[in-house]
């Protein structure tokens, strides 16, 4: 059976790009980039050559930009890097657990502002959950489960006027649309290389200069003291190469030929979220009356690999956080499933897909009508 | 054996991570079936800290046993999935097992389990993704009556490990795709069958407990729930009395007894003691001597016939009170409504409320009901 990947924002398969620079960077750059003879200066020109592709898809400087393992890591970083005890932290409802979580960590009071049904964020909200110590305001750029876009500008700039520093987890976004971090005004922005075609294990955090981080690991002189350890150079360099080649802007038109499908063969099937303000390749759909674990499962069996909610920690999904925080009931929530596209996706694998989601609802609906096993 | 109509359709194997459901997918794997495995996931083991232990396998919904029962479906090559029952669970097994002890019962969760999970909405699952039947690693064994072609439930071939008793609870329809390859065979043969096919949980020991319930602490895990629910009852104490009414000592709750219970009692008399009633409206414990644990009768409730389709008139069957219980000679009695009155030819010790009945004839599972 042939396998059809519809979920990118898990995680998106290695461009050619990517892989070309990663493998031969593996082959023939093994040095240190901290070593001073020759095969250190070959390592640290290809580590310094990606940061200057990182930081011009940003519109950053390059010594704006310190390489992590991820987006965890790039968020931790800046929140533990930033927040120091007796402070307060600003942050929505809709954050990646790697947001989330952390906040809980910080051992600081946080102020969750809730995002409204469309899943956006009110930029008064944040205005009005500010306090005099807010030292840190985090808010997700494009949301993983809907895809909504924030408007990071605006909140950037209540926060930076009341004397916060702003951050966005921009792991769903970059890559996906244009980032520039003057225009957005941020001060802090993680990316993740996996999400736009280079591999796990390489991401990045931005920080504006100027910006007081401490480093959270102790350990070398690395990334200008910011992240000790010795670097990543082919992760990095693959992450150079995805950052200067990721075009995603052909996938809107395979995201709305697949949503307008649905919508039209499916009754009862709805968005979720606002359509507008999305990233290119995501889409939410609810099917009322569907458990989306079992439309998930079947989809799966069927060839084509979706998602619906959080894993947890045995691989079981749980209905998503994200859902719940817009206003869905759990039932509503269970019944939702994210398609995410990518770049190699046709419009034959789309069209496939339409059709088994309407195979399998039809089938699932038409099984939850009958009279139960244990009657 | 499956019916060879459905070969087109997948079978869904509900695999726990454990020796028996390994075996099962495996086995069905080389006769040429098309699989998918599926873990339950029925309990949050974040939930309840206080009650960790430092043992890893043999709860339901560890992370070892779902790593156990991935690493079997990778060996042989199904796709694999965890599914999310825990709301269900949670429902239809934890809430009712808690209720069950506060009202001075004994309940089987395993019952309920199979009841209202495995073999309705584990079924669901398996029909929501096109599968015709489900297997587990249960020991039991399911035949069809040849002239009425009803379904008939027996017991296993390994009659040490026989499961009949908790599965009492199946209907007809559950019975038509549920399928126990393990029925007609010893368990020996499984753990040699699970090492020849090489299987990594081949060597894996068993679990007898209760699995939401870490190191068979029942009382614990109730105490634990009712605090994180903010239900525990304000006066959870009463007395120890024996049957004259003299009273022994004070204890923490009736849920912390159990009929037949004789250790744990905290009270150090000559003869040896035995709970013999509770009552949760005083939560009064009565303890006695072994004798006083005698009964001759009992009458089983929410009645479900499997090989019989009912009971219009006395008949005479052996009687199961506990899974480990030796089954009883007795006559069955129908009441008004369904219920059943069990009459045994020798009085039977322990007869405990909320524990099942289980009728037998031979190796024929008749039906059975929930003890009053």
């Amino acid at each position: 059976m042939r396998h059809f990947y519809f979920d990118h924002n898990a995680t998106a398969p290695l461009s050619a790009a990517a892989r070309a620079s990663l493998v031969a960077c593996l082959d023939e750059v093994y040095g240190n980039a901290s070593s001073i003879h020759h095969f250190g200066q070959a390592a640290k020109q290809k580590l310094e050559m990606a940061r200057r592709q990182v930081a011009a898809r940003l519109g950053a400087k390059p010594k704006e930009i310190v390489f992590v393992s991820g987006g965890t890591e790039a968020d931790n970083l800046a929140l533990r890097g930033i927040v120091a005890p007796g402070q307060h932290v600003v942050t929505s409802t809709i954050e990646h657990p790697a947001v989330l979580n952390t906040c809980a960590a910080l051992g600081v009071d946080v102020t969750y502002v809730a995002a409204d049904s469309s899943g956006l964020v009110d930029p008064g909200d944040v205005a009005r959950a500010l306090r005099p110590n807010t030292a840190l305001v985090s808010v997700i750029h494009a949301n993983n489960e809907l895809g909504t876009v924030q408007p990071i500008a605006e909140i950037a700039r209540i926060a930076r006027d009341a004397g916060a520093y702003f951050h966005s987890d921009g792991v769903q976004a970059f890559g996906k649309i244009p980032v520039d971090v003057n225009a957005l005004g941020v001060d802090l922005y993680s990316i993740s290389g996996h999400k736009i075609g280079a591999p796990k294990g390489i991401g990045a955090l931005y920080v504006r200069e100027g910006t007081p981080l401490r480093a959270i690991a102790s350990g070398g002189h690395h990334e200008r003291e910011r992240r000790p350890g010795t670097e990543n150079v082919p992760g990095a360099v693959a992450l150079g190469i995805a950052a200067e080649t990721a075009d995603w802007t052909s996938v809107a038109a395979l995201r709305d030929r697949l949503e307008s499908g649905i919508l039209a063969r499916i009754a009862s099937a709805s968005l979720n979220g606002a359509r507008a303000e999305r990233i290119p390749n995501t889409s939410n759909i609810r099917f009322d009356a569907i458990e989306g674990e079992a439309l998930l499962i079947s989809l799966d069996l069927r060839g084509f690999a979706v998602s619906s909610g959080a894993a947890c920690s045995s691989g079981a999904v749980e209905p998503s956080h994200v859902l719940i925080a817009i206003g869905l009931t759990r039932e509503q929530a269970r019944s939702s499933i994210r398609f995410s596209l990518g770049p190699e996706n046709t419009e034959e694998q789309v069209d496939a897909l339409i059709e088994a989601v309407a195979d399998s609802v039809r089938h699932l609906r038409r099984i939850s009508t009958e009279v139960p096993a244990h009657a | 054996m499956p019916d060879p109509t459905s070969h087109d359709k997948p079978i869904v194997v509900a695999m726990s991570g454990g020796l028996d459901s390994s075996t099962v997918a495996a086995m069905l794997v080389r006769e040429g079936h098309q699989i998918v495995g599926m873990t339950m996931q029925l309990w949050n083991q974040r939930r309840l800290p206080e009650l960790a232990t430092d043992k890893t396998t043999g709860r339901c919904c560890s992370t070892d046993d779902v790593y156990d029962a991935r690493h079997v479906a990778e060996q042989i090559a199904i796709p694999y999935y965890v599914v999310n029952f825990e709301e269900e669970f949670e429902e239809h097994v934890v809430a009712p097992f808690v209720e069950e002890y506060l009202a001075g019962r004994t309940p089987i969760p395993c019952t309920l389990c199979n009841n209202f999970i495995k073999f309705d909405r584990f079924l669901d699952m398996a029909d929501s993704v096109g599968a015709g039947q489900i297997a587990t690693g249960h020991y039991a064994r399911v035949t069809r009556h040849p002239e009425t072609g009803r379904y008939e439930l027996r017991t296993a071939a390994d009659a040490s490990k026989d499961q009949t008793y908790f599965l009492f609870g199946l209907t007809q329809t559950q019975l038509a795709r549920c399928l126990f390859p393990l029925g007609d065979k010893q368990k020996t043969e499984v753990r040699a069958l699970a090492r020849d096919l090489g299987l990594a949980v081949a060597e894996k020991g068993e679990s007898y407990e209760i699995c939401f319930v870490p190191n068979g602490d029942y009382a614990a895990f109730m105490d634990a729930y009712l605090r994180e629910q903010g239900t525990a009852p304000k006066e959870m104490k009463g007395e120890i009395v024996t049957a004259d009414g003299r009273s022994l000592g004070e204890h923490t709750g009736v849920h912390h007894f159990t009929i037949g219970q004789r250790k744990g009692l905290g009270i150090a008399t000559g003869e040896p003691l035995y709970v013999i009633a509770t009552d949760p409206a005083s939560q009064q414990v009565t303890v006695g001597s072994g004798n006083a644990l005698l009964r001759s009768t009992l009458v089983a409730k929410e009645v479900n016939w499997i090989s019989w389709s009912g009971l219009t008139a006395p008949a005479r069957a052996r009687v199961k009170i506990r899974n480990r219980h030796l089954a009883a000679p007795a006559t069955l009695y129908p009441l008004d409504g369904g219920p059943v009155e069990v009459r045994f030819d020798e009085p039977q010790r322990a007869v405990t409320p909320g524990q099942g009945a289980v009728f037998y004839d031979g190796d024929l599972v008749l039906g059975g009901g929930w003890i009053e």
